[in-house]
């Protein structure tokens, strides 16, 4: 199953994606990672506004390489994604539908895509050259000083993805390799 | 005494930065040419095929193949017969790292500290690791190692009565706990025995060596232990990107060294796919 999607996103179209499909973004994901997380962490304690409504909305772990004159980003794929654990069950409950990066989730970041509605999709880790080039516009958002960890908005073309997660808990970390396993 | 200026390898390393981020080895890149052809998996296939079209395509458009540059770690060999000059080789290392990571468009992915964690803005500074050999020349290899992998590396002291069976099973538990994380199909560096540093940097030292290639007098046991290691690391079904599959590492690639008559140190350095390295002699 494919599907083609666009943020912002609805709790319905996040719930028809299920583990091992093919989804393709087009449109807007916000990038953010480890030094951005622990910012909004702070943001939302001290009761102040994110720097961009997080309602629909999803969040790539990228901290890309800088662009040479004349391209629009470097290389820019997923980084591991487990080190958020600790700050997205927060934002899910403020209404991030996405998130795409690579590696394991915790149990508690699971329970809140489930409760809230939410999808974990991969892109494929080390493919940094190869994702730029669905990258046409980036903007900075917030945090300058945090270098690549600053939050950035990406404009992307044909992003493709697989849902690791879904809404429901399914996990294809735990189907895929389950095929394969010969001990 | 045959006398080296800094300036010498402030260029080197300025090069070496720039075509290790840019061009896999040659070794890994056929490692993924004959995985695409013998992974079981559909989709597993597909993947290895993306990743060697990213190796291709930051190659010809001379940008990151991974946008996780590293931290720079140097292995330096530095003759007995040579003489730096113009100013310190340490200093000269990193304004090399410097330059190579400005003008090559590769990210800054240090903090210069721990606990504080502010970027210091030029990937500075560089791990470097000095050894004093015979000879006047200067030995430069450069590895960029992204934290995907370097995070789920681990280190245990074993008992000499966990032998051998003690190695395969902590070299095995790790690879498996590290899943999906470290972009695999991964490479697989083990440093054996030595003290708990000296392992540590055995095992990082082995991700330095072409995969599939053996050095010098090794005890008959490590290169079987390797091909064994290899084939029981490819049944653990993680496959390419973790999804599934019969390509898990590349490689494995080990490293041994004396050790005490009470200890078994074992290092387990994972290494991506995109496992980068770099040498030049000056």
């Amino acid at each position: 199953m494919i599907h083609y999607i666009e943020t912002p996103l609805t709790t319905e179209k996040v719930r028809q994606i299920k583990a091992g499909d093919r989804v393709v973004i087009n449109g807007i994901v916000y990038t953010a990672r480890d030094a951005a997380h622990k910012k909004m962490a702070e943001l939302i304690e001290r009761g102040e506004q994110l720097p961009f409504d997080i309602s629909g909305q999803i969040i790539y772990y990228v901290g890309p390489c800088p662009a040479r004159p004349g391209e629009v980003i470097g290389s820019a794929g997923p980084t591991t994604s487990g080190r958020m654990d600790a700050y997205a069950p927060k934002l899910i409950e403020l209404g991030l539908k996405g998130m795409v990066g690579k590696g394991l989730r915790s149990e508690d970041v699971i329970k809140s895509m489930k409760k809230y509605g939410a999808v974990y999709l991969g892109a494929i880790g080390g493919a940094g050259a190869l994702i730029a080039r669905s990258v046409i516009k980036q903007e900075m958002v917030a945090f300058p000083e945090l270098g690549p960890e600053a939050i950035r908005k990406l404009t992307v073309k044909d992003f493709l993805t697989i849902a690791i997660i879904d809404a429901s808990g399914n996990n294809l970390y735990e189907t895929g390799p389950a095929r394969y396993r010969r001990l | 005494m045959r006398e080296i200026h800094v300036d010498t390898v402030v260029n080197a390393v300025e090069k070496l930065c720039m075509q290790a981020n840019y061009r896999l080895c040659e070794d890994i890149y056929c490692a993924l040419e004959s995985a695409c052809e013998n992974e079981q998996s559909e989709l597993g296939r597909e993947i290895l095929r993306q990743l060697k079209g990213n190796a291709d395509l930051a190659r010809q458009k001379q940008m990151a193949i991974c946008q996780d540059t590293g931290m720079a770690v140097f292995f330096i060999e530095l003759g007995q017969e040579v003489r730096i000059v113009g100013g310190s080789l340490t200093e000269a290392i990193n304004e090399g790292v410097r330059r190579g990571y400005k003008n090559g468009y590769l990210r800054n992915s240090v903090v210069g500290d721990p606990i504080e964690r502010i970027n210091t803005g030029d990937n500075t500074p560089a791990v470097i690791h000095y050894e004093i050999v015979e000879g006047d020349r200067l030995k430069i290899s450069f590895a960029p190692k992204g934290f995907g992998s370097e995070n789920m590396s681990a280190l245990k002291m074993l008992k000499p009565s966990d032998g051998l069976g003690g190695v395969k099973k902590f070299v095995l538990e790790t690879v498996e706990k590290a899943g999906p994380n470290p972009c695999p199909p991964v490479v697989v560096g083990v440093g054996i025995g030595g003290t708990m540093e000296k392992a540590a940097i055995l095992a990082k030292k082995a991700l330095l060596r072409p995969i599939g290639t053996t050095v010098g007098n090794r005890p008959r046991y490590v290169a079987e232990l390797e091909k064994e290691l290899l084939e029981t690391i490819n049944k653990t079904g993680i496959g390419p990107a973790g999804l599934g599959g019969t390509t898990t590492a590349l490689g494995v690639n080990i490293e041994v060294f004396p050790t005490h008559i009470a200890g078994l140190p074992v290092a387990v350095n994972i290494s991506c796919h995109a496992t980068r390295h770099g040498e030049t002699v000056l």
